[in-house]
């Protein structure tokens, strides 16, 4: 099984790390991953956005044309990557930051208003993990034990009171 | 062994470290930077070098004179950044100095842009500056092999006393993937001819690249071209997937083949008999390998974030007995698997 995953928004919003956990959970169940960021200008600031591709088996091109899942941050890249999600996919959307919807029928669409559950409990900044949470429960991905092995092997040690701060996050996330 | 997850430009990093390396000196450019910023942490820490020069010519020039002792030294840059080490290259070549250089190629020509291409594959294996010499060229196709091949061209480099090239692209350099780091042997061959010292019991040796002399120049080249007669006969390396009954022959290096590879395998489950020829060296070019991997084939498609340079090869070690055609985009964009497939079925259907 080869998931596919576009992750998208603005630059500082931690959408390459929230990739790079999805990647680092994985890794840590032993599956073939591949991580590819946008490199350039768009990380000073313009959008940012992320392929991660989990599988079973050796991965092709890294590069993701169309997801099956497609987390997004931001309206211009719920814009930009709507449309190429693939029929049946999964689509996690921060609600707070893109003002609409698709009228899509053939995937399905969670609106969760991430950046403000973010700043209601206090977590300015970890939107990120809040809507990578929802995604956690809404797909099978990863278990939450691997997530939990995800942040510790991609935390370094002398910030390790943020991997609690993290999977705190990701339960909030979780009981939208 | 453990697995980590690294991006190709650290890996790679980590690798030279590994292999010995104890000098890098170079200059930033995307999207090769992460190579010395890596270095920049840990080069110290292990006892070596690390110098950002004022430009890329002065950091090759510190190459030349790093590789004169002996010592195991590299530099990296990213298309623009290697053309401007071009005279730096040849110098080092003419001198028989072992050394490594990574290219992280992005979009040209000119300043061009900063995504992946491999537009400079011509400028790698034919002319890397001025005068009859040669790179050893190894392409990595994954952070792997971003790894395993930089501790391989190190030890070339050393045992036929030439420069060797990582010919990666931006996509490798950027993309994370799993990585494991393999044993490797801290013996090095044996350097009589550096520079590093007579201690008062040899000769002095001479490190030089200018012969006034014609015959003593030509005699230069000629012993040359001995030592690469004998990498062409031993050191070529590829990947043969599917080929044994493949009438349609992707030929295709690097992150190219990654894509080649799934249009490959999408061709196959349609009833498409192809197959991929994916050199891991670039010079020399694998010719055995090539045709061995062609020999039910009828046609060729060379696939290339270029508009057309490994095709030349293609057709040379195929002696155009089959018919090669060309699929290739640049400026920094990737080919999709599906653009690949739809080249394989125009050749799969009438002859």
């Amino acid at each position: 099984m080869l998931n596919e995953i576009i992750l998208a928004g603005f630059g500082g919003q931690g959408i390459l790390f929230a990739g790079k956990i999805l990647a680092y959970g994985g890794l840590m169940d032993n599956k073939e991953i591949s991580w590819l960021p946008s490199y350039g200008p768009e990380m000073r600031g313009g959008t940012a956005n992320c392929s991660v591709c989990i599988s079973d088996d050796p991965i092709g091109s890294p590069l993701v044309l169309e997801p099956n899942y497609l987390i997004v941050m931001n309206t211009p890249s719920f814009d930009k990557f709507i449309g190429s999600v693939q029929p049946g996919g999964k689509v996690f959307v921060d609600s707070t930051m893109v003002d609409r919807t698709t009228d899509r029928d053939d995937i399905e669409c969670f609106y969760v208003p991430a950046s403000q559950l973010a700043e209601d409990n206090d977590m300015t900044g970890m939107a990120n993990i809040i809507l990578l949470g929802k995604f956690i429960k809404e797909t099978s991905i990863i278990s939450l034990d691997t997530l939990q092995k995800a942040f510790e092997k991609a935390i370094p040690p002398k910030k390790a009171p943020l991997i609690d701060v993290n999977m705190n996050a990701i339960n909030i996330g979780g009981q939208v | 062994m453990e697995r980590n997850l690294m991006k190709g430009n650290e890996a790679l990093a980590e690798a030279a470290l590994r292999a010995g390396c104890k000098c890098f000196f170079g200059y930033p450019i995307t999207p090769q930077t992460e190579i010395s910023a890596y270095l920049a942490k840990k080069m110290q820490a292990n006892g070596g070098v690390f110098l950002q020069a004022e430009s890329e010519i002065a950091a090759i020039n510190m190459v030349l004179g790093a590789a004169a002792t002996g010592t195991r030294c590299m530099t990296s840059s990213s298309s623009p950044g290697i053309s401007l080490k071009s005279e730096g290259i040849s110098y080092i070549a003419a001198s028989d100095l072992p050394c490594v250089i990574i290219n992280v190629e992005r979009g040209g020509p000119g300043l061009g842009g900063i995504q992946p291409s491999q537009s400079d594959y011509w400028q790698a294996t034919k002319a890397l500056g001025h005068g009859d010499f040669q790179l050893l060229v190894f392409a990595p196709a994954s952070v792997q092999e971003m790894v395993d091949m930089v501790v391989k061209a190190f030890d070339k480099a050393d045992e036929y006393r030439m420069p060797a090239m990582i010919l990666a692209d931006g996509l490798l350099g950027q993309m994370m993937e799993p990585v494991t780091f393999p044993e490797i042997s801290s013996e090095q061959m044996p350097k009589p001819w550096a520079c590093d010292g007579t201690k008062m019991n040899r000769e002095h040796n001479i490190i030089n690249s200018l012969y006034l002399q014609p015959e003593t120049l030509e005699n230069s080249n000629i012993s040359r071209y001995e030592r690469y007669k004998k990498i062409k006969d031993t050191e070529t390396d590829a990947e043969i997937y599917l080929c044994d009954d493949a009438e349609i022959v992707v030929t295709a290096f690097g992150a190219t083949a990654r894509v080649a590879k799934s249009a490959v395998n999408t061709a196959r489950e349609q009833g498409i008999k192809a197959g991929l020829f994916r050199p891991k060296t670039l010079w020399p070019f694998p010719v055995k390998e090539i045709n061995e991997s062609c020999k039910s084939a009828k046609k060729v498609l060379s696939v290339e974030m270029s508009m057309g340079q490994m095709i030349d090869d293609v057709k040379l070690a195929l002696e155009c007995r089959l018919p090669v055609s060309f699929f290739g985009r640049v400026g920094g964009v990737i080919p999709k698997p599906s653009e690949v497939l739809e080249e394989i079925k125009k050749l799969g259907g009438a002859d």
